[in-house]
């Protein structure tokens, strides 16, 4: 029994240390969002820059839009900014959920690295992000012009996922909806 | 020339890492004083070659030698010279070389401070320090060699990153890896005792002074990195649960733990088991975190797909010193008894409680901190784990942990009766109780948490005054009374107060502070609480390698002018990126923050300003409980103590010798 617990801490190390080597080798994946295929849920949530005013998915049917949840809290949402920058320069419209933020923080972090988004809801409560599953931030979701989830992203777009997944999607989408 | 000459005298160092890993070990096993008198010279050598290397990378640096690809990568002639100096460390493969360089200079000052000690025991100690040192240097010559050419060399470098150009981060990063590396020394300590089979209370006040003296530097180191993130950042926040401030924070709360679960082994031969553990994960959690932030993986795992051995190689030296240490201490723990027993009222309990909440706080960052790579690792994306995990977990770890940091010291070990712990406690439960009412009273409508806050940073700080008052009371002259007391209470007490202070700043920074986003053209004028902001303008800069645009902002009260800040927006010339010079009128009740943001046209800019009471207080409390660990240190008791036991041990050692030469 007592000789038992005296391996535990190099069980659970042994535990971490599998983690470790797993996320060496493996290449991130994707996961199938039960939310894929299914009509977005809509969202109606203040502004994050004019509280007064809110912030509603609807007011963008009809076209091919990127749905990102972001705060000023999250690192991995600074890596993958440059990209939704990027995104948002070649007309790509992309709505913010500021996923349980401070409105001064997430206004700071948004002077500093840009601002991608054509709206921001302000989500304090995460209310808009357990309708949307949110598990982690970052996550993006692609919407067509139905207004249908085609894509989640889970993470930080990276160069990869941008050029392989995310661009071409959108492009088909566009192309999809013309025809 | 010079830097193969620096890269020469790095394999030296791993040859000579080499002999101290095992001829130390090895003789001490077998009790060959011949092969265990290799350990301090080995030591000593492999340090002087480290310092040619870490000079060596020194040296291409202040030349500009761009031929070498890690200089060229991370410097520029424009640099200022000690700019210069400081990127030796700013990227990868040179902090891992001020990491080896950290830990020879740990080995040699066990060199020169551990003559009392038995000998088997010290060899044992720097043999374990020597393997460690072993798996480092591969690792640096192996997969992150910093000498390595480039053909044809660039007649330009591509510069330090911006963020990294900062007086305080030429000291940041040196003092963090002291701590860090500081405490393989206890790491050594706690397997070296393994070794030998010999756990007491001797091995247990051999280490305490190292395991403080570590904890120090990291203190230090945490509150310069949190300092620093305030005034460049620019955002005026003091700590942001980043994955590499966890790094650090993490060590740092086992390391805590340590200190006080290494008391009670001393004291009374309790706790041997847990204490070694801790000793152990201590040293662990530093180099995972080390590993985390410096192999980038926590950022991407996939930072390490351009060189896939890195990875690995990390991932081996980590199995083989915590795995192997974690296996030694299956085997061998079972044989150590833990002595003393106590009540359930006892110092040894409050000092119990305060292992498992700072445990527990620890395995709380680990958690939010692998829970990302964890994801990650099975496919599911990376997150981020932020601040409101952290917020929520935190303070219900950190109230009960302040109800007892003023109680423990009052304490007797053994046991104390709860009448005896009342009288104790009246003042400080007097003075607790008055601010609870005063504050209330006052600050009813604007925050509990605030009442709560300041409430236990009074309780706090008033059980630390009475831990010093209740020794001296009844003397006839007190103040004598006062400077006799052991070092090591008065360092406790002032390293408690600095809990008390951080506390303080903490709350009120939170509850207090004001800030306001606005634009504004030159004349206007903003008003925040007594104080108004003028901007009178800006004008551009020229520094040595970036321009920047610095705003005249004047602050007045009662319509006379205290002070004039001159925040900048400045763009470095090679990097092209734009950072945030925030002007800070700091003192010791409030700070003046001014955060330049984006020019809004027609000469308007936008502005962050903050006022923030107390925040300096939050880095007075980390300074003060470093002063508290380094009077600790001074304690005479350890050296007068370590040089008895040696006395009466020479006569049986030197028998034990002749024994073995024979």
């Amino acid at each position: 029994m007592k000789r038992y617990l005296l391996l535990l801490p190099l069980i659970l190390f042994g535990a971490v240390a599998v983690m470790l080597a797993v996320g060496l080798t493996l290449n991130t994946s994707q996961v199938n969002s039960p939310l894929v295929g299914k009509p977005a849920p809509d969202f109606q949530a203040p502004s994050l820059q004019i509280p007064e005013r809110s912030v509603r998915l609807s007011d963008l049917n009809g076209q091919v839009v990127l749905v990102n949840i972001w705060a000023s809290w999250c690192t991995t949402c600074r890596q993958e900014h440059p990209y939704l920058m990027a995104l948002s320069e070649q007309g790509v419209p992309i709505y913010g959920i500021d996923y349980k933020d401070e409105r001064p923080k997430a206004l700071a972090w948004l002077e500093q690295y840009g601002n991608a988004y054509r709206a921001i809801a302000f989500d304090a409560q995460g209310r808009v992000g357990m309708d949307w599953g949110v598990y982690g931030v970052p996550e993006t979701y692609v919407i067509d012009r139905q207004g249908v989830i085609r894509h989640k992203h889970i993470g930080a777009i990276t160069a990869r996922s941008l050029r392989e997944q995310l661009q071409p999607l959108i492009a088909e989408l566009r192309r999809e909806g013309e025809s | 020339m010079i830097p193969e000459l620096g890269q020469f005298a790095l394999l030296l160092a791993l040859s000579l890492a080499f002999a101290q890993a095992i001829f130390p070990i090895y003789g001490a096993l077998r009790g060959r004083v011949e092969l265990m008198a290799v350990a301090v010279p080995a030591a000593r050598g492999q340090f002087v070659f480290i310092v040619c290397g870490f000079a060596a990378l020194a040296y291409a640096f202040l030349t500009n030698d761009f031929s070498v690809a890690y200089v060229a990568a991370n410097s520029n002639t424009a640099l200022p010279w000690y700019y210069r100096f400081a990127a030796v460390w700013g990227a990868h493969e040179g902090s891992l070389l001020l990491w080896v360089l950290i830990l020879a200079v740990w080995s040699v000052t066990v060199t020169v401070f551990s003559r009392e000690l038995p000998v088997a025991f010290r060899s044992r100690v720097l043999g374990v320090m020597g393997v460690v040192s072993c798996g480092f240097l591969l690792f640096l010559l192996a997969t992150s060699d910093p000498f390595t050419r480039l053909d044809p060399a660039p007649l330009q470098g591509r510069d330090l990153n911006p963020l990294l150009q900062d007086p305080g981060l030429v000291m940041h990063p040196p003092m963090l890896y002291m701590g860090y590396v500081g405490f393989c020394v206890a790491f050594s300590f706690a397997v070296a005792a393994l070794l030998g089979g010999r756990l007491d209370s001797a091995w247990a006040r051999w280490s305490r002074p190292w395991t403080t003296g570590a904890w120090v530097f990291l203190t230090i180191g945490i509150a310069m990195g949190s300092y620093w993130a305030y005034y460049e950042l620019g955002w005026g926040g003091w700590w942001f649960w980043d994955p590499v401030e966890n790094a650090s924070f993490m060590p740092w709360l086992a390391g805590t733990a340590l200190i006080h679960s290494l008391a009670v082994t001393e004291k009374r031969g309790a706790f041997k088991r847990w204490t070694v553990l801790l000793a152990i994960l201590t040293f662990s959690l530093s180099l995972l975190g080390t590993f985390l932030v410096r192999s980038g993986v926590l950022t991407s795992v996939h930072a390490f797909a351009t060189d896939p051995l890195r990875g690995v190689f990390v991932l081996g030296l980590l199995v083989a010193v915590v795995g192997g240490s974690l296996a030694l201490y299956a085997w061998r723990a079972a044989k150590v008894r833990s002595i003393g027993r106590f009540e359930l009222l006892s110092r040894e309990t409050m000092l119990l409680l305060n292992n498992a909440v700072l445990t527990v706080a620890a395995a709380t960052v680990l958690l939010g901190t692998l829970y990302p790579l964890a994801m990650d690792a099975f496919g599911l994306g990376q997150v981020s784990v932020g601040e409101p995990y952290f917020n929520s977990v935190f303070l219900p770890l950190g109230i009960p942990l302040l109800v007892l940091v003023a109680i423990g010291p009052l304490l007797k070990w053994k046991g104390e009766r709860w009448p005896d712990l009342m009288h104790k406690l009246r003042g400080p439960l007097l003075i607790a109780g008055i601010a609870l009412l005063v504050l209330t009273w006052w600050l009813w409508q604007v925050s509990l948490g605030a009442v709560l806050g300041i409430t236990l940073a009074v309780w706090v700080a008033t059980g630390s005054f009475e831990a010093l008052r209740e020794r001296v009371s009844g003397r006839r002259n007190s103040f004598t009374a006062l400077r006799r007391l052991p070092r090591s209470i008065v360092g406790m007490a002032l390293a408690h107060l600095g809990l008390a202070v951080f506390v303080a700043g903490v709350t009120a920074v939170n509850t207090f502070e004001s800030s306001r986003d606005l634009q504004m053209r030159p004349g206007d004028a903003y008003t925040v609480g007594d104080y108004t902001f003028r901007f009178d303008g800006t004008q551009s800069i020229q520094g040595p390698n970036y321009q920047a645009t610095e705003a005249r902002v004047e602050v007045l009260r009662d319509g006379k002018s205290i002070t004039v800040l001159h925040p900048q927006k400045r763009v470095y010339q090679v990097q092209r990126s734009p950072m945030t010079e925030a002007a800070i009128d700091g003192g010791i009740f409030r700070d003046m923050f001014v955060a330049l943001g984006e020019p809004l046209g027609n000469e308007a800019w936008s502005f962050r300003i903050r006022l923030k009471p107390l925040v300096r207080w939050i880095w007075f409390g980390a300074v003060m409980m470093a002063i508290g660990g380094v009077i600790c240190i001074t304690d005479p008791r350890y050296r007068r103590l370590l040089a008895r036991e040696a006395a009466t041990r020479q006569s049986t050692v030197e028998e034990r010798f002749s024994e073995a030469r024979t």
